[in-house]
């Protein structure tokens, strides 16, 4: 595939990681903010190449992991409805709400359908004039300017059966709360590339110089992270602090001002609660007072929502790097990625279920040795 | 029914409870009919205890029993897929291929099948003359005949269409002993083709999941392609055809059940190219998409070219290709070589495995 | 939050009042919304997330891009600096005949 095959050349990709080891003197604990970045990483075994000084922490970028408890238990109240068409993309389906999951749901009668994009939600609104039609809106600023036009369709075309329900997480104000947590052991970021895709990396000259930490905005096939890895390296160990752009085929500084033009339109800001580390104000998205009459919070009644997190479960330190999930008490007893106690451990590229499976690696080195 | 690794004597049903894994759910998951780990527990936690007896013996694709000396392999399989019609097949030339490869890979060649309908009301006699004239081609193509069946119908709402159910006999050779315990560190892995083609084509017609696409199903019956490798190669170990599940979900099974580790050199699977273009647009592995005409085989490493070229001479296994090796460390794990030089555990998934936007 | 592939579009038209496009990804094609990019042409390439293309690809920088990774280790080899610590996972698997 053009512009995808090309970028994960493994003759490169030693030569790239040949460069890290050579021009690293000293630890460095990098964060890779994007669930899609720490999937390449572990697929491929990218962190496999770096010198052991280098530490990959796998941050919150994962709607998977950070969508609120009380966000899924909604979820799974309204899939439950009999009268709902509730749409979701595949990766929620088995998050653990207080009591169960979408399957869970699903296999007691709920009507729960797996959707590529909001438009398949939106279609089936228009296929099923009689159903309320809900699509389950989470994301990063990614996955905003689909679910944005997704409505903003269905109040064109007067499509009153369909709402969505919002819980959009941004990423800047996750990447200020990382650095000015207590035990904050991150000293660089790979940004997301494809949420810069979208809203450019101006934000994030103000980050880099507020918490002195270089930002390499990074994409996701293994030369591209080892290229954002090797930039970001070079900077630390000269004591830089800038925002490089290492995606440029598809990054602007300014983004997509189409998009960011509906993203003003469709949502407003909001505090956000992130599962495991708490609210980070302004660090969401809700819909905005235009597209009320479409937002499924609103639409159906979900007050009396008691969420029950497991006491057990330590995902939010995880999330934040300040423990390593091997540290939780939980890990791999109680809580493995067949029983998982928290989203980190449901997501593939939760950092738990990362080191679930990645500790069969290290076992895997130790036969070896 | 897919293979699991030997448990020790079953618990009485008399005093019966629900293990751990089980009592996770208590009604079925769509999960447990996805070929991965929910799937494998049901079969070790709930049907080997009922069934098993004190038989230690591993559930494989088909049974081989010796019946007046002969030794006949016993298999069944039931199809309850959506759309019953898909490029390159129908469910009802799928049950067919599905039960004779289930007796190829125990070495058999099939003899006979049986067909069993349950019809929901309202399916169009029309769509059910296709399907059921498609079973026939397939079933005289292959050589194997239909020889007996049922049929029931159930009220609208209370089936998806149709669902159906093959069972197949097969004879067995008395020099051929292919199972799962026969992987020996050092042993050669084959695939015989492409992998994720079938499971991608029906992908393609799923709702909401769409793309006009030129994917098709590989459907295929393997009794001849198996019949042609053993020809050149007596001592086949192991064969599989990884269905639902994959290639990596075979490949623990058996890793599981011989104790074995299986190491995978992931750049020497063949994949189409629109199958992979496919699987990256849904974030799909092409290592868990099923397959229907493909088969795995773990020879010795002094036949491996001979088992390669043997494979390659037919029709069905023109792609076929050598991509790993059974290896003695890290026995049950399924380790794949990485494009960049790397490794990776490939963990069986839980359920089936769901497209992705992370 | 992050899985966007690239493809080229080979067909402009417009649906339900919407701008959308059909692509091609290496061998299948699927109409995706196009909205996002008002000026991008037949022949463009595209990377597309849940069914809508949210950038351009800029073809000259990404082949920049990789001419200056092919360069990368070459620079190294003529200097004599050929990298000796090379990760290689250990050859299990034999080469394909």
């Amino acid at each position: 595939m053009k512009y995808l095959t090309e970028f994960r050349d493994g003759a490169i990709a030693q030569r790239l990681a040949a460069e890290i080891r050579q021009i690293t003197t000293k630890p460095w604990a990098i964060m890779e903010v994007c669930g899609g970045q720490t999937h390449s990483i572990l697929r491929n075994g990218i962190d496999q190449l770096l010198p052991p000084e280098i530490e990959l922490i796998h941050g919150p970028g994962c709607p998977v992991c950070v969508t609120p408890l009380e966000m899924i238990d909604k979820a799974l109240a309204i899939a439950a409805l009999p009268d709902v068409i509730f749409c979701s993309f595949g990766d929620m389906l088995r998050v653990p709400g207080s009591d169960r999951d979408l399957f869970r749901v699903k296999s007691e009668g709920g009507d729960v359908r797996i959707v590529y994009s909001p438009l398949d939600a939106v279609a089936l609104a228009r296929q099923h004039p009689t159903r309320q039609v809900v699509f389950f809106g989470i994301g990063f600023e990614t996955t905003a300017p689909a679910n944005a036009m997704a409505v903003h369709m269905a109040k064109r075309e007067g499509l009153t059966n369909f709402s969505m329900l919002v819980s959009h997480v941004l990423v800047p104000p996750a990447i200020d709360a990382i650095m000015n947590a207590p035990a904050n052991r991150v000293q660089a970021f790979l940004a997301a590339g494809h949420v810069c895709s979208v809203m450019g990396f101006w934000q994030y000259p103000p980050l880099a110089t507020r918490h002195r930490v270089p930002i390499v905005i990074t994409g996701f096939e293994p030369l591209d992270v080892l290229d954002g890895i090797l930039r970001t390296v070079r900077q630390l160990e000269a004591g830089e602090h800038r925002v490089e752009n290492a995606y440029e085929r598809v990054v602007t500084f300014d983004g997509n001002l189409p998009a960011q033009q509906l993203l003003d339109e469709v949502f407003a800001e909001s505090d956000r609660a992130w599962r495991g580390i708490g609210v980070i104000p302004r660090s969401g998205w809700r819909l905005s007072d235009a597209y009320a009459d479409f937002d499924a919070e609103h639409r159906f009644d979900v007050r009396d929502i008691t969420t029950v997190e497991s006491a057990r479960c330590r995902a939010g330190e995880v999330l934040q790097g300040a423990i390593k999930p091997t540290d939780c008490a939980a890990f791999g007893a109680e809580c493995t990625p067949r029983t998982p106690l928290g989203a980190t451990m449901v997501s593939t590229e939760g950092a738990c279920a990362a080191y679930f499976n990645y500790g069969r690696v290290v076992q895997l080195e130790r036969v070896r040795v | 029914m897919t293979a699991v690794s030997p448990t020790p004597a079953a618990a009485s049903l008399a005093d019966w409870s629900c293990p751990l894994p089980l009592r996770d759910y208590p009604s079925i998951v769509m999960g447990h009919g996805g070929g991965g780990q929910l799937s494998a527990e049901l079969v070790e936690h709930l049907f080997r205890p009922a069934f098993g007896g004190s038989d230690p013996a591993p559930l494989t694709d088909s049974a081989v029993l010796t019946l007046s000396g002969a030794r006949i392999a016993y298999s069944t399989d039931s199809f309850v897929i959506k759309p019953l019609v898909f490029p390159g097949g129908t469910i009802g030339s799928l049950a067919v291929h599905g039960t004779i490869n289930d007796l190829a890979m125990s070495g058999a060649m099939p003899v006979a099948l049986s067909a069993g309908f349950i019809l929901e009301e309202g399916l169009p006699m029309e769509l059910l003359a296709r399907i059921v004239n498609d079973m026939g081609a397939a079933a005289r193509a292959a050589g194997v005949r239909i020889v007996t069946g049922d049929t029931k119908v159930v009220e609208r709402g209370k089936g998806d269409g149709i669902y159906i159910n093959t069972s197949g006999i097969g004879v067995v050779g008395a020099e051929v002993h292919i199972a799962p315990s026969r992987a020996r560190a050092g042993d050669v892995v084959l695939v015989s083709g492409t992998i994720g083609d079938h499971g991608m084509a029906i992908m393609s017609q799923r709702e909401g999941l769409e793309f006009e696409t030129t994917i098709e199903s590989d459907s295929a019956a393997l009794h001849t392609l198996v019949a042609a490798l053993l020809a050149a190669v007596p001592d086949v170990h192991v064969l599989r055809d990884p269905t639902r599940g994959g290639v990596a979900s075979s490949l623990n099974e058996i890793a599981a059940d011989a104790g074995v580790g299986i190491e995978v050199n992931e750049e020497h699977v063949p994949v189409r190219g629109p199958v992979r273009a496919a699987c990256e647009l849904l974030g799909l592995d092409p290592f868990f998409v099923a397959n229907e005409g493909k088969l795995l085989a773990i020879v010795p490493p002094e036949a491996a070219d001979q088992a390669l070229a043997a494979l390659r001479a037919h029709p069905l296994g023109s792609e076929a290709a050598i991509i790993g090796r059974v290896v003695r460390e890290h026995p049950g794990m399924l380790v794949g070589r990485t494009g960049i030089g790397a490794r990776r555990v490939i963990t069986m998934q839980i359920g089936e495995q769901l497209p992705r936007i992370c | 939050m992050c899985l966007a592939v690239p493809g080229r579009i080979v067909e402009i038209r417009e649906e339900h009042g919407t701008r959308m496009a059909r692509l091609d990804f290496g061998g299948i094609q699927k109409t995706v919304c196009l909205a996002y990019l008002p000026d991008a042409v037949i022949g463009d390439y595209a990377i597309v997330h849940v069914g809508f293309a949210i950038s351009r690809i800029n073809e000259e920088s990404a082949l920049e891009t990789l001419r200056h990774f092919r360069e990368l280790g070459i620079l190294e080899e003529e200097l004599g600096e050929v990298p000796d610590d090379a990760y290689r996972a250990p050859e299990a698997c034999p080469l394909p005949t």
